[in-house]
């Protein structure tokens, strides 16, 4: 087994509870154990886009010391090698599964590491911590998935082929965007696309894989939020898919939840379920908690009747 | 310091685009041999594949092909199609190079240009002249086109059946014995296919070099938004469509399914203007020419619709802002200001989305044919060519002059000149203009005897 460090954030530990427990169960299967680091904070949630951010970048850069001060104590307990690492065997590696969070520590660590002077000023917002110059890799779990596990020794711990079941992948968008750290091609991801492939799903081509779900826009405007979310599951529906398979809470909910109003103003509007990937990984793997009781959606009915599920 | 001049007036051009074409006949007509080397079988460029060239709207055939056959005909120029340059040595006035001759696999010397074999071969395989549309093929034996300048055929022994076979029997390369074929061979009345023939380095002595390598488009591909689709095309591809005497005859279809298009997208700056993909620069002709297919579109289809995605419009040449006025007021091309974020397949129409930036509205447009106005880039191979002769390149590809404002055809190489797009974007009067220019400069460098001049 080997051991990765593994961020949750906020919402893995409470609406998307499913969305961390099928992911540690799947990853446990594959052979890798998510240590969850102590004493995590808040990842500074979403990126703020003000042009003096810095004290915004304390939370996230405090977790990434973590992660730091984390390796250091286990490398002098003489267990560092367990450890994955990324290909530059220097750099320490943290795993999330929150898109938002992967997208908040990813962008402060390249502020960390681009500007010398934000990077003194952000050190010296720090007491307690040690010094910080950009030494952590954040990764998304899709990404470990592609680079580090890869598709062919998924594909052969796969006990459940998910035959039959047809889906549309789903990005949303801060994992690939902006550019510079994205876990993919920006405009034609396919990660998603070969892992659900790899379980044996039929993935139909899908135009709207990285539209905006709607965001926060569920807040404040809630009836455009709706109607981005119908204009993004209908079209999934035209193209055949069965569920859409996503990677993100938020979306979970602007595509999920608001399926209910979605209904109330399209009468004619069937819904879809949304599983996000970790689900699908799970339960392919053969695993019992895959956490389809506890979605927005359900996905049970469509899995059963493709047996899948019992 | 006294002006240098050249112990060998003889020159060398390395393209025959409109450019190259003008460059050879100034400098021939003036009395002194050229040597025009050209990659692809025919002369002729880009120029040729259009269906008409704006402003003026005439036909890139009837005024391009006189002049072409003035090439192959003129005492002083001598036409080495199917070549390359392979090294490049010595200096101003007296240069060395090597040039490879691709074999062709026919005897040029000997082959008067029947066209029986053409006829009669029987692979079937896209064309480059066509753009790889699926409307038309040529042979594994072929002339690019009816005009082209040589007009003899090459051999693609890629896609030829004897040649798959000698591979076959040789290294068991393919994996079914293709059958040996040699239909060319026995039609031919002159006997001149010739499949031993090898590529042949002849070298030459020259005074001056003057490049005119052209341009090509950056590869869809590139672009992730737009990449899908047999129905998203390029201008090129368009113009080939649209042309009389393209693959489809001058019938507007798509490409997937050969209907009519209702309407029709067209999309100005495609990678260009794109810092993004490293293309920050303009290519300066796609307003031009995008306004030009939409209303040569509504020509051939006066009942459709089309509609144009720009972000400034860029027409500065003579005629060009009248023209651009014309396709709106006359022909009714919708120009919308904003960029297009999306292009999907929906049922079996294309979805183009985007913004509509004067309005501030988001516009979503269903139609059945895109075309992209994509980014000009220095000819495939071009950075090779380039560092054969030893010329400064800027960091997208393109020739460095060596003064941008008073010396714009000399490159950093003395006696080496460049012409036409292969120094960066430009329309096809510009292009003829600058061929002429630097005609003056190797002539210029002609009425001088070089240092080591034996006279
Ligand atoms: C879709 C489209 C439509 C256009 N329509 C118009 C129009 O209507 N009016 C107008 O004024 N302009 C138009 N233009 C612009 C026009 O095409 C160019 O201005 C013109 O073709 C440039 O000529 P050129 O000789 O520089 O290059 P090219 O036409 O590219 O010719 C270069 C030649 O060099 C050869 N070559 C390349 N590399 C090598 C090598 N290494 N060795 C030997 N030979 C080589 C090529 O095979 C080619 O024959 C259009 C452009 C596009 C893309």
């Amino acid at each position: 087994m080997i051991n990765l460090n593994y961020y949750p954030g906020c919402t893995l530990k409470t609406k998307a509870k499913n969305f961390e427990d099928s992911a540690i169960a799947s990853m446990s299967a594959l052979g890798i154990a998510l240590i969850e680091l102590p004493r995590w904070n808040c990842c500074g949630a979403s990126y703020c886009l003000a042009e003096d951010d810095l004290i915004h970048q304390v939370a996230p850069v405090r977790n990434l010391i973590r992660v730091k001060s984390q390796e250091s104590r286990v490398e002098s307990q003489g267990e560092g090698d367990s450890r994955l690492q990324t290909p530059d065997s220097r750099l320490l590696k943290v795993v999330t599964l929150c898109p938002f969070c992967y997208n908040t520590l990813k962008r402060a660590n390249l502020i960390v590491r681009n500007d010398p002077g934000k990077r003194d000023t952000l050190n010296s917002f720090m007491d307690e911590e040690i010094d910080y110059h950009g030494e952590v890799e954040t990764v998304h779990l899709l990404e470990v998935l592609r680079d580090d596990v890869g598709w062919e020794a998924i594909a052969k711990k796969v006990k459940v082929p998910l035959e039959g079941l047809i889906v549309a992948p789903y990005y949303g968008c801060t994992l690939i965007r902006p550019r510079e750290i994205a876990i993919d091609n920006v405009e034609r991801p396919t990660v998603l696309h070969r892992l659900m492939e790899t379980l044996g799903a039929t993935v139909v081509d899908f135009p709207f894989a990285t539209e905006c779900c709607g965001s926060f826009q569920s807040v404040s405007n809630p009836e455009l939020a709706a109607e981005t979310a119908w204009n993004i599951l209908t079209l999934a529906q035209r193209q055949g898919a069965e569920a859409l398979v996503l990677s993100c809470p938020l979306c979970e909910y602007n595509l999920g939840f608001q399926q209910k109003l979605i209904r109330r103003r399209h009468g004619e509007f069937k819904g879809i379920p949304t599983p996000y990937f970790t689900q699908l990984l799970a339960l392919a793997l053969g695993l019992e908690s895959c956490g389809f009781d506890r979605g927005y959606t359900d996905s049970r009915a469509l899995l059963q009747s493709k047996g899948l599920l019992s | 310091m006294d002006k240098l001049g050249s112990s060998t007036k003889r020159a060398l051009v390395i393209g025959g685009g409109i450019a190259g074409i003008q460059a050879s006949l100034d400098i021939a007509d003036a009395g002194y041999e050229v040597l025009l080397v050209e990659k692809t079988p025919s002369i002729g460029g880009h120029m040729l594949q259009y269906s008409e060239v704006f402003p003026t709207l005439d036909c890139p055939q009837c005024i391009g092909t006189p002049k072409m056959v003035e090439v192959g005909q003129h005492s002083n120029i001598r036409i080495l199609a199917y070549s390359e340059v392979e090294s490049v040595s010595g200096t101003i006035g007296d240069f060395t190079v090597r040039i490879r001759r691709r074999a062709t696999h026919v005897d040029w010397d000997r082959c008067n240009g029947c066209g029986l074999c053409l006829q009669k071969c029987p692979v079937k395989v896209p064309s480059e002249y066509n753009c790889f549309l699926p409307f038309d093929n040529r042979g594994a034996i072929y002339i690019p086109f009816a005009q082209a300048v040589p007009n003899k055929p090459v051999i693609d022994a890629q896609t030829c059946r004897y040649f798959k076979y000698r591979r076959f029997m040789e290294e068991g390369e393919e994996s079914k014995k293709p059958p040996e074929c040699r239909i060319c061979e026995k039609v031919c009345p002159l006997g001149v296919i010739d499949w031993e023939q090898q590529d042949e380095i002849v070298e030459e002595k020259v005074g001056a070099i003057v490049v005119a390598a052209g341009f090509d488009l950056m590869d869809k591909g590139e672009i992730g938004e737009f990449a899908e689709g047999r129905d998203i095309i390029n201008g090129l591809e368009f113009e080939r469509i649209l042309c009389p005497s393209g693959p489809t005859a001058g019938v507007v279809m798509r490409p997937s399914d050969g209907i009519e298009p209702r309407e029709v997208v067209f999309i100005s700056c495609v990678g260009s203007r794109d810092p993004e993909l490293g293309v920050p620069y303009c290519s300066r002709v796609c307003c031009m020419y995008l306004a030009k297919q939409a209303l040569l579109y509504k020509h051939a289809v006066p009942d459709g619709q089309a509609y144009i995605f720009y972000m400034d419009q860029r027409t500065t040449g003579k005629g060009y802002e009248e023209f651009v006025r014309r396709a709106v007021e006359e022909y009714h091309v919708m120009y919308l200001r904003g960029r297009v974020s999306k292009i999907f397949r929906d049922g079996d129409r294309l979805r183009v989305q985007g913004a509509d930036t004067l309005s501030g509205r988001r516009v979503d447009i269903s139609c059945d044919l895109v075309v992209l106005g994509m980014a000009m880039m220095p000819s495939a191979g071009f950075k090779e060519l380039a560092r054969k002769l030893g010329i400064a390149t800027d960091e997208y590809g393109f020739i460095t002059e060596i003064h941008s404002k008073f010396r714009p055809m000399e490159t950093s190489v003395p006696g080496i000149y460049v012409a036409g797009t292969a120094q960066g974007p430009r329309d096809i009067p510009d292009s003829v203009a600058m061929g002429s220019g630097v005609a003056s400069k190797v002539l210029d460098l002609f009425s001088r005897d070089g240092v080591g001049s034996p006279l």
